[in-house]
């Protein structure tokens, strides 16, 4: 068995009592005291801190933009300093290897690219593109909320100057952290990586506040599973590509079949054809009625009664903010839209309602 | 009360068994979102799976701990499940049985025992 490893705050989520789970190799807090419940809430109405340094960490030299925009259907080139454009590693097949933010600063790029994906996705940078820098000893945080603003700006007063994908470096006591307003859970705020030396005398900083509380993975789940956000690994996978996942919109207009620099990226083939001509299958929103959850892997059918699967549920649990069970299905799209969806679950056909995503409004600064 | 290693608890009340799951086992879950219980008249057998509690994370299922027949349910459980969080010794038990063998009892854990169990 393989060891855990730890992020640089281990012992501070012991300290708030953190109840640990393996996650993607590391030894992650899932929840604190309080519950997912009470967390997924909190977020949702003040500020939340999540602990997200298991994520990948990546800078490349601004020269490699045109190399790294071959790997994604993203306008790289044309990205602004200061800003950042969620982005997609896509396969040959039309397929999705990862999902990750792209952000350009001034004397570089800066990537962050999921946890179970980042030493592949680091191989891939190197094999087409030179001088790629892995970060190491730097924590990533998350400050997600209504209220992370107020938070953050007593500590950085200019964050409150950022609008919505905005990137920024500032001084914290001596330390350089890495800023962008972006997140993860549906509500507005920061992402922050934060050197490793300074990465619990920050987060202490903010936890002191009455506004912020820590939160776990749990609630980060059932935050971004109620903002519509696909997670990597379910509703994205080496499968599935971003037209069927319905990140069409991710398709920087640049890139597309009547873009300046249109096509060019792996897949372009597929993608194109299903942007222009429909893909075999789509992402959905589903509201099982009833209270009974639908979580990844349920089967979905077309009728109460017999009939082959149409799909399956890719993500599903509770939605806190909703009140009720929440899901995301992958479905044949000769399915019409609005048309009543079986779940089959123990045995039993349920009924979920085809619902517009996301779940939950965002409230993003824009 | 008698335990099981599935962490249920069970109390003898008249000729029935009241059966629910432990104050570890509702910690352990977390916030209980939804539960399913068997229908009234049932047989089963033991570890039998023979109700369904889902918590925000994750399903779970509760054995029969015991041969015997369902003879109640706790239907205030499938209006409020977090009544399992809430009172998991008290409101929260989720079924009564009737015991084909009522000294099968005698062979699952005490408190003590139970306690040891979870450390």
């Amino acid at each position: 068995m393989t060891e855990l490893k730890r992020l640089p705050l281990h012992a501070l989520h012991d300290e708030l009592g953190g109840k640990f789970v393996p996650f993607a190799g590391y030894d992650m807090p899932v929840q604190y005291a309080g519950g997912v419940m009470a967390e997924h809430l909190w977020c949702r109405e003040k500020a939340g801190l999540f602990d997200v340094s298991h994520m990948g960490q990546v800078l490349l030299p601004v020269d490699q933009a045109g190399a790294l925009e071959a790997l994604v259907p993203v306008d790289v080139i044309g990205l602004g300093v200061g800003r950042q454009r969620y982005g997609l590693f896509t396969g040959e097949n039309g397929g999705v290897l990862d999902d990750l933010m792209i952000a350009r600063r001034q004397d570089d790029l800066f990537l962050v690219v999921n946890a179970a994906c980042k030493a592949a996705d680091i191989a891939h940078l190197q094999a087409h593109l030179t001088g790629v820098a892995p970060v190491e000893g730097r924590a990533l945080l998350a400050l997600q909320g209504p209220l992370a603003e107020t938070a953050l700006a007593r500590l950085l007063p200019d964050v409150a100057a950022m609008r919505f994908m905005d990137v920024a470096r500032m001084d914290w006591q001596g330390a350089d952290l890495w800023l962008s307003r972006s997140g993860y859970t549906g509500e507005d705020g920061f992402e922050i990586s934060v050197p490793g030396a300074a990465a619990d005398g920050f987060a202490r900083a903010l936890l002191e506040m009455a506004e912020v509380a820590p939160i776990g993975l749990g609630a980060r789940d059932s935050l971004r599973l109620e903002a519509g956000l696909p997670l990597y690994g379910q509703d994205l996978s080496e499968e599935i590509s971003p037209i069927e996942a319905r990140l069409g919109w991710a398709i920087s207009k640049i890139r597309r079949a009547d873009g300046a620099r249109a096509g060019g990226f792996p897949g372009a083939v597929r993608i194109l054809d299903e942007m222009a001509n429909g893909a075999p299958r789509r992402r959905v929103g589903l509201r099982p009625e009833g209270r009974a959850p639908m979580r990844a892997g349920v089967p979905l059918f077309a009728t109460a009664e017999g009939g082959v699967p149409i799909g399956l549920v890719t993500s599903g649990g509770f939605g806190p903010s909703v009140g009720g069970p929440v899901a995301m299905g992958l479905i044949d799209n000769n399915t019409p839209d609005g048309a009543m969806i079986y779940g089959e679950l123990r045995g039993k056909r349920l009924p979920a309602v085809q619902v517009a995503l996301p779940f939950y409004k965002q409230s993003y600064k824009r | 009360m008698k335990y099981t290693e599935e962490h249920e608890w069970l109390r003898v009340e008249d000729d029935l068994v009241v059966v629910g799951i432990t104050a570890y086992a509702a910690e352990q879950l977390g916030d209980v979102v939804f539960v399913e219980l068997p229908d009234e008249g049932t047989q089963v057998v033991k570890d039998d799976e023979v109700a369904v509690i889902e918590s925000v994370k994750a399903a779970s299922d509760i054995l029969a701990p015991l041969d015997g027949e369902i003879a109640e349910i706790n239907a205030a459980l499938v209006d409020t499940p977090a009544l399992v969080n809430e009172d998991p010794l008290g409101e929260a038990w989720f079924f009564k049985m009737k015991l084909a063998d009522l000294s099968a009892l005698d062979d699952l854990m005490d408190e003590a025992a139970y306690n040891a169990l979870i450390g």
